[in-house]
């Protein structure tokens, strides 16, 4: 009976969740607004809005995702990115397209270069003790300009059709019908099955942390997460299978959030950032090599943006020095949406998706609703400022509390 | 001579900070023109006693009265105290070091008007107060470039600017030499014959025999004893008493007949730089051991040196230049790291739990396991184990009964007490042979320090070895098999507790500083 308060009532789990339901509930509103309001009888949710939110917002999570790593060590922040992007996106065009370098061959040189860019920062910032700031200002402004030597100010289009294919096709068999419905049948299979996985792991893990004494959580909210998760799951695969399959960029996206998400919730190494945000000093006394972490965040920002700039080259077929501005506000607004602290210690990568997947609602929500493009980066802007001056004062209430 | 003013009279002062209580029935009378010393120990309460007259804790903040030249006051904040000439010096000095001297004689106090400042009027009038603190620098040099005694007279300079009656000093000269110390002490005195009423902190006794007209000893809390050089000559043995005089009972927990090994882990000749300034010696050839099963202490003032020998001992992770051999068991160690550290077996539990000790917005169980991660996680693909984590940091606080809600809730929102014990089971769990202590019951209350005695008790039961630094010299007695004292960098003396008393500790760090 050690304790039995950990699993905390539903408005925890609400408060916990909240940009989650913030995400929903704007989503829902677009939907009806646009049926509604604007008699656009597809609405928000359907398949092709949701295929499209996915691929047009791929690069975000990725560099979110990388984004919160450094933001953990205590709120520093990349600003290079962008510019990482097109340095990337660059060398891509030129060994594809100019040196006529096989694709997964130019794949792997550009993750390398991406990796090599970051690693430089990270030698700075780790080990000869520069600001952040300072390393990665530098940095965007010199692979910004690299970029624009490297393709002499020009834009490139790629000659291999077949690269972008690779990255913007579908996963699909494409035979089946419902009614006069298209539905792909893989696509559900696909979907079942990882809704299947999903379903057994939590059940084997809630199964084992009650029997073995540990908190868990009390029988009905976790019924009603695993329900919350089942019909997400499905919900998802059934708009993916009635437009053209599963796209292949949300295949990347899942495998690299499934591993970072992994790796800062589960592993040493992961703990160690949170403590070395949380307080460098003890996480130093703890015996923790906060060099070699701080290190580790930055050259990994530096990869994540080398596979952003492959997306972002894939989705354009062509590369362009101005290609990637303005990313990395992108990448670090998402962080904060998604909950990560400026001072760092606190922050999930599932939170920065979320904050990212946020940014993109809004973008082709009020895209789609006719809002003036001037007024959408307003709108984003604010959103951002309530957003944490929210966790702000909900973090003072708690400690008040 | 006619009846002395009295300028200043504090009566019944009590202050506290939650449940710890840092003053209670103090009473200090100031006479005009007089230099008045206050003594004590670390902790004693005079820091806190000076806060209290100055406003930085405000009126309402604690209980008694302050009669100032006659008027009873009540003041909200330091700006307040120092309307009415009462002007106190920090121990660390409040100077901008990239500002000039001018820049910070006037900070907050301004020549000119809000809108426009006077920089001729600053510089003419800096050079004037500089003059009469005897400073002779140019008023726009960078206060950085200056050494820490001239830094000091800017501060009495900044004193001299706002028209001060009353100036309190923090322990004014103890990171001064010599020479520097006896120029500020004689400046005090031809402050006095301004007019100016002092207040001075100090441990070096000789100094304030030197200096002050009356003494006035503070204990636990309270204030014990006003001497009277006009009475009773200053003695040394005679503060020293008032200053350390209480009784000890029951405050230890007693440790059941105990076996003391071999000598278990010896530190000799180490030697150790100051990170910063070349050629300070922090650490100058000490030699230290300890045996299985045996409590070790380590005596000194503030600043003898105590944390960066620990430190530097743990992995390096103080100094610069560190040289002298560790053993372990007879062995040689090479400890380069504070990991390589941990792995053979020595933990550091810092005097700073807040700042170098534990995250703070963390949970207590992610703090217990920190310093050994590998522990609780796969060896191969370091994944962690959370549930082991929860069950580990709940046997630690089952075994130290903390108090909390469960060990999900953040390090941050427990009591001093129970964060100490959070950070001792922390460094339980890294399962260390040799545990540097470092005062590990500074500012706690007196329950959870009998709770962290009957933990260290524990320990040496099962054959650890405990080295033990505080400032509180009476838990050295009761606690300790052997005490080491330490005084600017050297070990001075070293003596079984049989053979110790403060009295003895005392007097071995005044005779070093004589030397």
């Amino acid at each position: 009976m050690a304790e039995t308060n950990t699993g905390g009532g539903i408005w925890e789990v609400l408060k916990k969740n909240t940009m989650l339901i913030a995400l929903v509930l704007v989503m829902a509103f677009f939907h009806f607004y646009l049926i509604y309001g604007q008699g656009n009888p597809r609405g928000f949710i359907n398949p092709a809005t949701i295929t499209n939110l996915i691929s047009q917002n791929a690069y975000v999570i990725v560099l979110a995702t990388g984004m919160l790593l450094c933001i953990l060590t205590g709120g520093n922040i990349d600003l290079s990115v962008g510019s990482i992007v097109a340095l990337v996106g660059a060398l891509a065009g030129v060994f594809m397209t100019n040196w006529g370098i096989h694709p997964a061959l130019a794949v792997l040189m550009c993750l390398v270069a991406g990796l090599l860019i970051g690693a430089f920062h990270g030698f700075w910032i780790a080990y000869m003790k520069i600001p952040p700031f300072i390393v990665t200002l530098a940095g965007m402004m010199l692979w910004r300009g690299l970029a624009l030597v490297v393709l002499n100010g020009n834009t490139i289009a790629l000659s291999r059709e077949n690269y972008s294919g690779y990255w913007t096709g579908f996963l699909s068999y494409g035979k089946g019908h419902i009614g006069t419905q298209r539905v792909d049948e893989l696509t559900l299979i696909v979907g079942a099955i990882l809704t299947l996985i999903l379903v057994v792991t939590q059940i084997r893990d809630h199964l084992h942390k009650s029997r073995s004494g540990y908190a868990a959580e009390s029988g009905f909210l976790f019924g009603f997460k695993l329900l919350l998760y089942i019909v997400v799951m499905l919900g998802v695969t059934w708009l993916l299978a009635c437009n053209k399959g599963i796209p292949v960029i949300l295949i990347v996206i899942a495998v690299i959030v499934a591993g970072y998400h992994y790796f800062t919730a589960r592993t040493v190494p992961g703990r160690y950032l949170y403590a070395i945000g949380g307080n460098e000093k003890a996480a130093r006394m703890s015996g923790v090599n906060t060099n070699r972490m701080m290190f580790f965040a930055y050259a990994n920002m530096g990869f994540l943006s080398g596979v952003a700039a492959l997306m972002c080259v894939a989705r354009l077929n062509s590369a362009s020095p101005s290609a990637g501005t303005g990313y990395e506000l992108d990448a670090i607004a998402s962080c904060f949406i998604g909950g990560a602290s400026a001072y760092g210690g606190t922050g999930t990568v599932a939170g920065a998706v979320i904050g990212a997947i946020f940014m993109g609602v809004l973008n082709q929500g009020m895209s789609l609703a006719g809002v003036d493009a001037n007024w959408q980066q307003a709108v984003k802007g604010s959103v951002l400022l309530i957003a944490v001056v929210f966790d702000v004062i909900s973090q003072k209430r708690k400690q008040s509390a | 001579m006619a009846d002395p003013k009295i300028l200043l009279e504090m009566k019944d002062i009590k202050k506290t900070f939650g449940p710890v209580v840092a003053l209670h029935d103090v009473n200090l009378q100031i006479v005009e023109g007089e230099i008045h010393a206050l003594c004590g120990e670390n902790g004693a309460g005079k820091s806190t006693l000076m806060n209290v007259l100055s406003g930085v804790y405000p009126f309402g903040s604690y209980s008694g009265d302050i009669v100032y030249n006659g008027e009873l006051c009540q003041f909200a904040g330091i700006k307040d105290s120092e309307k009415r000439g009462i002007v106190i010096i920090h121990q660390e000095l409040a100077l901008i070091p990239f500002l000039s001297i001018g820049e910070n004689l006037f900070l907050g106090n301004e020549r000119g008007v809000k809108a426009r400042i006077d920089w001729d009027k600053t510089y003419a009038d800096a050079a004037k107060f500089m003059k009469q603190v005897g400073l002779d620098e140019n008023p726009h040099t960078l206060v950085k470039d200056i050494g820490v005694g001239k830094q000091q007279l800017v501060e009495i300079a900044k004193a001299l600017a706002k028209s001060v009656r009353l100036l309190i000093l923090d322990e004014p000269t103890a990171s001064l030499n010599e020479r520097d110390s006896k120029n500020l002490l004689d400046l005090l005195l031809s402050l006095k014959k301004e007019g100016v009423t002092s207040i001075i902190i100090s441990h070096k006794l000789e100094e304030i025999a030197y200096v002050a007209d009356r003494i006035t000893v503070i204990r636990d809390g309270a204030s014990i004893q006003t001497m009277d050089k006009k009475e009773t000559p200053f003695s040394q043995p005679l503060i020293i008493k008032a200053m350390v005089g209480r009784e000890l009972t029951n405050r230890f927990p007693k440790r059941e007949n105990q076996t003391i090994g071999e000598v278990e882990f010896a530190v000799k000749n180490w030697t150790v730089y100051h990170p910063l300034y070349e050629g300070r010696k922090v650490c100058d050839n000490v030699n230290i051991n300890v045996r299985r099963g045996e409590i070790v202490g380590i005596s000194g003032l503030m600043g003898a040196g105590r944390t960066e020998l620990a430190m530097s001992i743990f992995g390096k992770s103080y100094g610069a230049n560190i040289s002298g051999e560790l053993y372990r068991h007879g062995k040689a160690l090479k400890l380069n790291t504070i990991k390589e550290a941990i792995d053979n077996g020595i933990a550091y539990v810092t005097e700073d739990r807040k700042g170098n000790g534990l995250v703070l917005g963390d949970a207590i169980s992610r703090n217990a396991t920190l310093a050994r991660m590998d522990k609780v996680s796969s060896r191969r693909f370091k994944v962690i184990d959370h549930d082991q984590e929860v069950k580990v940091a709940d046997s630690y606080r089952q075994q130290f009964s903390t108090k909390c809600a469960s060990v999900r809730q953040n390090v941050g929102n427990l009591s001093g007490g129970n964060q100490q014990k959070v950070l001792l089971g922390k460094w339980l769990f890294a399962d260390p042979e040799v545990l540097i202590l470092d005062e590990p019951t500074r500012g706690i209350d007196v329950g959870a320090k009998y709770d962290i005695y009957v933990i260290i008790n524990q320990l040496v039961a099962d054959g650890k070895c405990v080295i033990m630094i505080s400032s509180e010299m009476p838990e050295l007695l009761g606690m300790c098999d052997r005490i080491y004292v330490m005084n600017e960098g050297k070990i001075v003396a070293e003596m079984p507790v049989q053979e110790a008393s403060q009295e003895k500790i005392m007097a071995a760090i005044l005779q070093s500083d004589k030397k």
